[in-house]
Formats: C-alpha cells, sequence, structure tokens
C-alpha cells in the first residue's frame, strides 16, 4: 500500500519533465511581470486575463514563427523590489526574448536598468509616467499614453467645460505626481487658477483632511490621479463633505463601472479620461478588434468592470509577437530592433512606435486615442464636450 | 475658520476609530507582549465578514456588527490555542516570527478567496450628510464614532472593574504568582488575546461599509495601531484611547497645514518627538521588567 503513493509520484513528475521538455521545444516564451498581489492586484489580474486571451487567440491562429507562445506570468506583488527580481528570474532563468509589464510607473521604472544591463527589450503596457520613455532606455517600448499625451488631449475641453480654478489630488508616487505636473501646466497655460496641490499615500483611505482643504480654496474642479480603489473613497467622502466640484480622474485607471457599483450617486456628475471606452467600442480605431476581446472577455466569465485594465496586457501580447514576427527569430536585439517597425492593429487604436527621449537612446512610444467619458444617472455617457 | 472646525471634526470622528484599534492592540502588544502582526488582518476580516453577512447573506446591518465581532474573537482564540500556546515562554522574537508568518498566510487568504477587487457594503444611512452650518459628516461615520466610544469604555471597564479583568492585569504582571493564586492562566491568555482580536474585528466591520474591503486594508490599520500603542504608552487602555485621538488630531492638522503628502508620516514623526522626551510612552507608568 505504502509503495503505490510513490509510484504514482515518479510517474507524475515524469510526465511532468516529459511535457517540460517538449514545450522547452517548441513554444516562444515571452516574460510578463504585473502586480497580482498586493496594492494593485485587482488592475494587475485584469492585465493578465487579457494577456491570456491574446495568447490563446495567437496559438489557436497557429502561433509565430511556427511555434506556439508560452506566457510565463510573474507576480511583482506591487512592490518595486519584487518587480525587480521578477524581471530578473524571467530574462536569466527563463531565457525569455521580450517582457511585458510592469503595470504602475514606479514598477517599471523599477525594473528598467535590468532591461538595460540584459539588453532584453519590455512592452509597457500601462505606465504613464514621462520619465519611463524620456530617460533614455532604448529597451522601452511604451503602447500607453503618457501623462503628457493625456493633458494634451483634454487642452480643448478646459474652455468648453468652463474651468477657472482647478485643485489636485493624486497619490504620492511617480504615476500621480506625474499626472498632476502636466494636468497643472496645460491648465495654467490654458489660462486656469491652481487651488491646492493635495498629495495621499497610495495607501491611505481617509481623505477628509485633503478634501477640507481643496473645499475651502474655492475651486471648480477637482483633478485626481489615482487607481480605482481610492478614487471610489474620494468620491464618496467628496460628497460626505459636501465638496462641491467637478471631479476628473486622469491615468485611465479608473474602472467606472466599478465606481458606480461601489460609490453609488456619489460617482454622478464625475468625468474620467480613459483608453478604451467599452460601453460604444464602436468609436475606438479598430472596433472589430474592440469587439472580439470584449466578447471573449465576457465569455471567459470575467468581471466586467475589468476591461478597462484587460486590454493592456491583450494587446501588449499582440505587439511582442508582431516584435518576434518582424524579428523572424526569438532573440532580444532582433525584437527590439524589429519593434521600431511593427504596426499592430489593436484596442488602443494602431500601435506604431515613435523616438522618444535623448538622442542615439531613444524609447519607442504609441500615440494612443484619449478619451473623456462621465458618469450621468449612474450609466457611462460620452461627455456633452 | 470653517476649514478649522471641519479639520477638528474630522479628527475627532477619526479619532473614534484610531482609539478602537489602539485598545485592541494594547492589550495583546502592551500587556500579552506579543508582537501581534495579526491584528490588521483581524481588522481585514471583520470588514470581509460584514461583507460575506451583509452582502450575500442578506443579514440585518447591525446584528452583522455583533456577528463579526463574534467571529473575530474566535479566529483570535483560535490563533492563540493553535500558534501562541505552544509559544509561551519562547523568546519575544520567535513569537514575531511566527506572527509575521500568520499575517502572510491570512492577507494571502483573504486575496486567493476574496480576489484583490476591492468590494463595498451597503449601509443603511441616508447617501446625505450631516449638516451643521458649513461643517458636514456622514451619519455612518458618527455611527462608527458612537459604537466606538462605547465599545472604550465597555474594555475600560472590564479590565479595571471586573474580577476577569483584574485576573488579566495579574497573569500578565506575574504569571508564576497568578497561578499559585489560582488563576487558569492559559484561559486568560486566550480570553485576552479573543478579547483584542475581537476589538480589532470590530473596527474593521465598523469602517468597512465606510471605506472599502481589500486584502491590503489591514496593513495601514496595523501600522497606525502600533503608533497609537507605543505613543499611549504599552498596555495602558486610557493611554491607548488618548493616543488614538491624539494621533488623528496630528494627521488632520498636519495635512491641512502642513502637507498632505506627510499625513501618514505625521503621526510616526510625532512618535519619534515623544520617545524622544518620554521612552516609556505619554500616559505609561515607570515600567518594571522581569
Amino acid at each position: 500500500m505504502t509503495k503505490l503513493p510513490g509510484l504514482l509520484a515518479t510517474a507524475a513528475i515524469l510526465a511532468g519533465t516529459a511535457v517540460a521538455g517538449a514545450n522547452a521545444q517548441e513554444t516562444i516564451k515571452i516574460g510578463v511581470t504585473q502586480p497580482l498581489t498586493g496594492a494593485f492586484a485587482a488592475s494587475g489580474n485584469y492585465v493578465a486575463q487579457g494577456a491570456k486571451i491574446a495568447e490563446d487567440e495567437i496559438n489557436k491562429a497557429g502561433g509565430v514563427l511556427g511555434k506556439k507562445i508560452q506566457l510565463l506570468i510573474e507576480d511583482n506583488k506591487s512592490n518595486p523590489t519584487e518587480a525587480v527580481s521578477t524581471v530578473e528570474k524571467l530574462i536569466t532563468k527563463d531565457k525569455v526574448p521580450v517582457l511585458i509589464g510592469a503595470w504602475s510607473s514606479t514598477l517599471t521604472l523599477a525594473v528598467m536598468p535590468k532591461l538595460e544591463e540584459y539588453k532584453v527589450p519590455m512592452v509597457v503596457e500601462t505606465s504613464s509616467s514621462g520619465k519611463i520613455t524620456t530617460s533614455g532606455n532604448p529597451y522601452i517600448f511604451r503602447i500607453s499614453p503618457t501623462s503628457a499625451m493625456e493633458a494634451k488631449a483634454f487642452q480643448p475641453l478646459v474652455k468648453k467645460m468652463g474651468l477657472k480654478k482647478a485643485s489636485f489630488l493624486y497619490t504620492n508616487n511617480d504615476f500621480g505626481i506625474g499626472s498632476a505636473n502636466e494636468y497643472s501646466n496645460m491648465l495654467k497655460a490654458n489660462g486656469v487658477a491652481i487651488g491646492s496641490m493635495e498629495t495621499m499615500d497610495p495607501k491611505a483611505t481617509d481623505f477628509s483632511a485633503q478634501l477640507a482643504k481643496i473645499k475651502a480654496s474655492g475651486s471648480d474642479s477637482l483633478f485626481v490621479t489615482t487607481a480605482v480603489e481610492q478614487l471610489t473613497l474620494i468620491l464618496k467622502q467628496a460628497k460626505e463633505q459636501q465638496v462641491n466640484v467637478r471631479i476628473i480622474s486622469c491615468g485611465g485607471s479608473n474602472s467606472p463601472d466599478q465606481l458606480i457599483e461601489q460609490a453609488g450617486d456619489a460617482a454622478n456628475g464625475s468625468f474620467h479620461t480613459t483608453f478604451f471606452p467599452p460601453w460604444f467600442p464602436e468609436v475606438t480605431k479598430n472596433p472589430d478588434v474592440s469587439k472580439r476581446y470584449m466578447d471573449e472577455w465576457k465569455k471567459r466569465g470575467h468581471n466586467v468592470g475589468g476591461l478597462t485594465e484587460g486590454y493592456r496586457g491583450f494587446d501588449g501580447v499582440y505587439v511582442a509577437v508582431a516584435g518576434i514576427k518582424a524579428a523572424g527569430k526569438a532573440e532580444p536585439e532582433a525584437i527590439r530592433a524589429a519593434l521600431w517597425g511593427v504596426d499592430v492593429k489593436g484596442v488602443y487604436g494602431d500601435i506604431h512606435f515613435t523616438k522618444q527621449g535623448p538622442a542615439g537612446k531613444e524609447s519607442g512610444q504609441n500615440v494612443p486615442v484619449v478619451y473623456l467619458v462621465a458618469i450621468e444617472n449612474g450609466k457611462v455617457v460620452k461627455t456633452p464636450f | 475658520m470653517d476649514e478649522l472646525s471641519q479639520h477638528l471634526l474630522n479628527a475627532i470622528i477619526l479619532g473614534g476609530t484610531y482609539a478602537l484599534l489602539g485598545i485592541g492592540l494594547t492589550l495583546i502588544f502592551g500587556i500579552m507582549r506579543v508582537v501581534n502582526f495579526t491584528h490588521g488582518e483581524l481588522y481585514a476580516f471583520g470588514a470581509y465578514c460584514m461583507y460575506a453577512l451583509i452582502m450575500l447573506l442578506h443579514v440585518n446591518f447591525f446584528l452583522a456588527l455583533v456577528l463579526a465581532v463574534a467571529l473575530g474573537m474566535l479566529l483570535g482564540a483560535a490563533i492563540e490555542m493553535l500558534l501562541l500556546n505552544r509559544l509561551r515562554g519562547a523568546d519575544i522574537d520567535t513569537t514575531m516570527l511566527v506572527m509575521i508568518g500568520a499575517w502572510i498566510v491570512m492577507q494571502n487568504t483573504e486575496q486567493y478567496v476574496w480576489s484583490g477587487v476591492a468590494l463595498s457594503i451597503n449601509s443603511p444611512f441616508p447617501n446625505d450628510p450631516l449638516v451643521l452650518g458649513p461643517l458636514s459628516v456622514s451619519w455612518n461615520r458618527v455611527y462608527v464614532f458612537v459604537v466606538a466610544t462605547a465599545l472604550i469604555g465597555a474594555t475600560y471597564y472590564l479590565v479595571n472593574r471586573t474580577r476577569l479583568g483584574k485576573a488579566m492585569r495579574a497573569t500578565f504582571q506575574d504569571r508564576d504568582t497568578a497561578a499559585l493564586m489560582g488563576i487558569r492562566i492559559d484561559r486568560i491568555h486566550t480570553a485576552t488575546f479573543a478579547l483584542g482580536s475581537g476589538l480589532a474585528a470590530a473596527a474593521g466591520a465598523l469602517l468597512g461599509p465606510v471605506f472599502v474591503v481589500a486584502p491590503t486594508m489591514g496593513d495601514l490599520a496595523a501600522s497606525k495601531a502600533f503608533a497609537i500603542v507605543i505613543l499611549g504608552g504599552l498596555g495602558n487602555i486610557t493611554g491607548a484611547t488618548l493616543g488614538g485621538f491624539i494621533l488623528a488630531f496630528v494627521e488632520e492638522i498636519g495635512a491641512g497645514y502642513i502637507s498632505s503628502g506627510y499625513r501618514d508620516a505625521m503621526g510616526f514623526l510625532l512618535i519619534i518627538l515623544i520617545l524622544l522626551m518620554r521612552p516609556t510612552g505619554l500616559f505609561a507608568q515607570r515600567e518594571r521588567i522581569g
């Protein structure tokens, strides 16, 4: 009796090695580092789910260079130190020729020196801090927009919305600070006065002090840059403290569906920038791709509130695979060179890279469309402006 | 003037919950001398209990609070009996490592069961706030303040005026003598840990509907609880209560008039200052160790 489990275990190990051995020969590995646990877990998991949809689609269509692709998704625990170890592991142990990651700007900035050290390119799917593409790292290819692009896209709305005095509330990290700088400079240049600039710890849940100050500043609008969890609380607490300002969220990690569900009527009258509007996919550049992604997302039973994050992983995989295909081989330097020439029809729009940063060490930057949506009566609508 | 009054009102309301977090931990960390890293997870546990009871099982809002606190006490008792009971007499570092392990296991279990997506709990209170002239505060927060104050009062009474409280104090002052006097010290250990855990769960259950419920919510709560306990002086319930209010006051005024970016650092700056001047904390009596 005691021998049977042992035998089974040996058989399982043998079978396991056989499968792993076969995979190693037949697949091209793509490394993904995302925050699957910790403060950004919700978003990181959505990006991973989106990436898996693309992986399955590509493999069903025959893979790339005659081989199947295999995503190796590592959890960076929402922590910059962990993010660096995941990238080190993926490059040195798994020998991935290309990476996708790392969701937040702080996490992406943390891993960037490793990309240069090992000379492996990374497709950046979410981060928006300007520093990522301007610091001179030639292994960075960003498909998400920078805060500066977002602020520029917002510019025509300043007059239409009648903004006179704006306050800011943002998380005290690369994402929040970068966004608040770009938006406040843009607003100042357009004659809008700045009320108060308030920051918050990325983990904080109580914003009563900041909101009391913003209320006293007499602003007509409040630009908020943070992820959806804090945004929910800010909408609720602004209502509790009767801070009667127009709240505009920046950065595109705002999941309006989740806000409606969790903040209730406190979400009404708020505005949100997004880079993919799943409420009206027909306005996107490639509506067929958007719809295909959305249908599969729903078919898999993923949370609909995650649609505004999942596409980042979906597009990230398509871009990485386009790079591999154009390179003709799964080697980091070849893929890096080839990524400059890709043109991918994605949910982000037509993705291709332009040069940004110091000459000779440019990073690749895509220019996606920025949308502004509003929440009215518990529904997401196109802005009336 | 309106702004200052709003800051003060916010500080009083926030102080009530900080005090509640503080007294739960002061029982465990201050009196039992267990560096309890699971305190924040019991806070999160209380909030998840509320979510499960109210949103999934449709239990009455107020009854759910009672049940969440009871479940928190049970979980606390289980942790004490399964982990700490075996470590009695072990040095503080060993116990601390075990508690760090328990903290990681609990936080990851929360994420495994509930996923990382933040959840929100509906409350029966009106959406419109209570308006007092230029000031306003949500009804839910007023309710939290009232319940927290009542729980703090009840704990104070239990520890200082009842036989059980006397046995608790005796046990942790001198375990051997207490045992010789006929106190069943194993039970006292379990009861104290359960009580402290129940208070953490109560704070989470009260604040869950005010904020959102997420697996990492306990981290900040735990670091604040430690700050409050150290500020007030270890093992001192009055100290922890006042410590809670002082921390809330410093955070509000600091964020309002100095810099909101350092809001969560204000409390720790204050602790450094106070410990430089009074190494035992604000309200602790001179200690006798050993």
